[in-house]
């Protein structure tokens, strides 16, 4: 089990308490009726699904209830960080050489 | 390839075993073949036979990261059944049953087929009323499903609780009874000697890392660990890797791969006759050949390539096995593991030809692919070799996603994850 640092409650609490919420920084098209069917595709369906770093939102649903971002490494599943929604994509990130 | 039979057993047995042959050798990679596959699973090394077997290519390279049948063929649970909802699913997923019945004597190979029944069960009236859809449409499909009392269902499955005063009593069930399972490690086993017999080389230890492509942008061959290696054509069956693989051709992919793990008991001796499954309480198992319960649990929540999950949802499966099983509480686990499974937003696989000209892919099985390995070979290979998808996989487009022709399965999993 994971164990996920909250960045509203700042603590590290059990992954039993989140919800995965999926990919972060997928922005919803203002106006969705209007993109081609190729743009809804890509903002919909298709997923990065990286081997390593990944973006991802989760939501500490028996806590705070709040969404917030982390970043991830799929292959050993250890955090890098955890940042709280809004904030930009981080660009460097802490411990990580690529 | 010697013919395995009683003949070549007694044959053996008078000179002390020492005729026996390499089931398939370990070449090393030619420069070029007509047909490269990545990943030799049970769905790369069914579509390598087929590609040899039924459209005479057999100028074909199977490319294996680790050792063959050692991803998800040999970490699933090895149940075959076909009772799925839709048309098209059940297209696909019966033609794959029709080629277990018969494929031990094809393969010249036991892979152990049992039908021994899958028994799906139903706790309140909704599921009642999901059932009891679900074996209309596959009866109208022709795919063989019916509906029991409880006390039809403990007469066919005798360890069965169907007591009212169960926390979650059996209030019915749906029973597949051509669907059981085979062993799964024997079906890649089979496969790959049976295509290594008709001249397709299976190279192991040798991993992807790129596909090169010419300045149309139609394949030209992949590179490995072990240098490059042409083909006109490249069939990418590589399960919970298939984003990977698919990248570096710079296609994209409405995929997500997750951790699924599964579980077995200590063996012992034969006390549960067929497969049960129940959605309502996240449980299923059977008891394989050598005696072991295999009971499959859920997926994480969480995109991982790490081939391992959290043991909460291992915990989660057993306490509802031991709620409608109480003879198994005191039953030991042996062991557990985890394999990387590619889910498509619908839940259904895709097979079909890419954008990119000579790349095809077989992916998105989900949860559920072992049962379709035959089928699945079989409609992929005719994909390759025709360029164009048999009727049973032409549904199962890579655009759909854009049409929104989906094939919404979600809802037919034997168990929710």
């Amino acid at each position: 089990m994971l164990l996920i640092r909250c960045p509203y409650c700042e603590e590290e609490r059990p992954e039993l308490e989140f919800r995965n919420a999926g990919e972060a920084h997928i922005a919803r098209p203002t106006d969705i009726a209007a993109i081609s069917d190729d743009d809804f595709e890509k903002f919909f369906f298709i997923r990065a699904n990286p081997k390593g770093i990944i973006y991802e939102r989760w939501r500490h649903v028996h806590g705070c209830a709040r969404f917030f971002n982390a970043v991830r490494d799929t292959v050993s599943d250890k955090f890098v960080m955890t940042y709280k929604a809004g904030e930009p994509k981080p660009s460097k990130l802490p411990g990580v050489s690529k | 390839m010697k013919k395995y039979s009683v003949f070549a057993i007694a044959r053996e047995a008078m000179r002390g075993h020492k005729g026996w042959e390499e089931q398939w050798p370990s070449p090393e990679p030619k420069k070029s073949y007509d047909v490269i596959i990545v990943g030799a699973g049970g769905h790369g090394l069914a579509t390598a036979y087929y590609l040899a077997k039924e459209h005479g290519i057999t100028n074909v390279g199977v490319i294996e990261k680790g050792w063959l049948g050692g991803g998800n063929t040999g970490r699933n649970t090895t149940i075959i059944r076909s009772n799925y909802l839709y048309d098209e699913s059940a297209g696909i997923y019966d033609h794959a049953v029709k080629l277990w019945d018969g494929l031990s004597q094809d393969l010249n190979y036991n892979v152990m087929y049992s039908a021994r029944g899958v028994m799906m069960l139903a706790h309140n009236v909704h599921d009642i009323q999901v059932l009891k859809r679900h074996v209309h449409a596959n009866r109208l499909n022709g795919i063989d499903n019916e509906w029991l009392t409880p006390e039809e269902a403990k007469a066919y499955c005798p360890p069965l609780n169907i007591s009212r005063n169960a926390r979650y009593p059996v209030v019915g069930a749906a029973l597949q009874r051509r669907g059981g399972t085979a062993r799964h490690d024997a079906v890649a086993w089979g496969y790959a000697r049976g295509a290594a017999a008709r001249g397709v080389d299976i190279i192991q230890n040798c991993e992807v890392t790129g596909i090169r492509r010419d300045t149309s942008g139609a394949v030209t061959g992949v590179e490995t660990s072990k240098g490059f290696i042409g083909a006109r054509k490249v069939g990418v069956v590589a399960a919970g890797h298939s984003s990977v693989i698919m990248q570096m051709a710079d296609v994209r992919m409405p995929l997500e791969s997750y951790p699924l793990q599964a579980l077995v008991s200590e063996p012992v001796k034969p006390v549960f006759p067929c497969v049960v499954m129940s959605n309502t309480v996240h449980a299923y198992i059977s008891q394989s050949d050598k005696g072991e319960l295999v009971i499959g649990a859920g997926t994480d929540q969480y995109v991982s390539y790490s081939q391992t999950g959290g043991l909460h949802i291992l915990t989660h499966t057993l306490d509802a096995i031991c709620e409608m099983f109480p003879m198994f509480t005191r039953m030991k686990m042996l062991r557990s593991w985890g394999g990387i499974v590619d889910v498509t937003p619908d839940r259904s696989p895709i097979l079909a030809k890419t954008p990119v000209k000579g790349l095809y892919v077989n992916c998105g099985w989900g949860t559920g692919g072992f049962k379709a390995t035959p089928g699945s070979g079989h409609v992929f290979a005719h994909t390759i070799a025709r360029d164009e998808p048999h009727a049973i996989n032409a549904p199962f487009t890579i655009e759909r996603f854009r049409s929104g022709r989906l094939i919404d399965e979600a809802a037919a999993a034997a168990v929710a994850h």
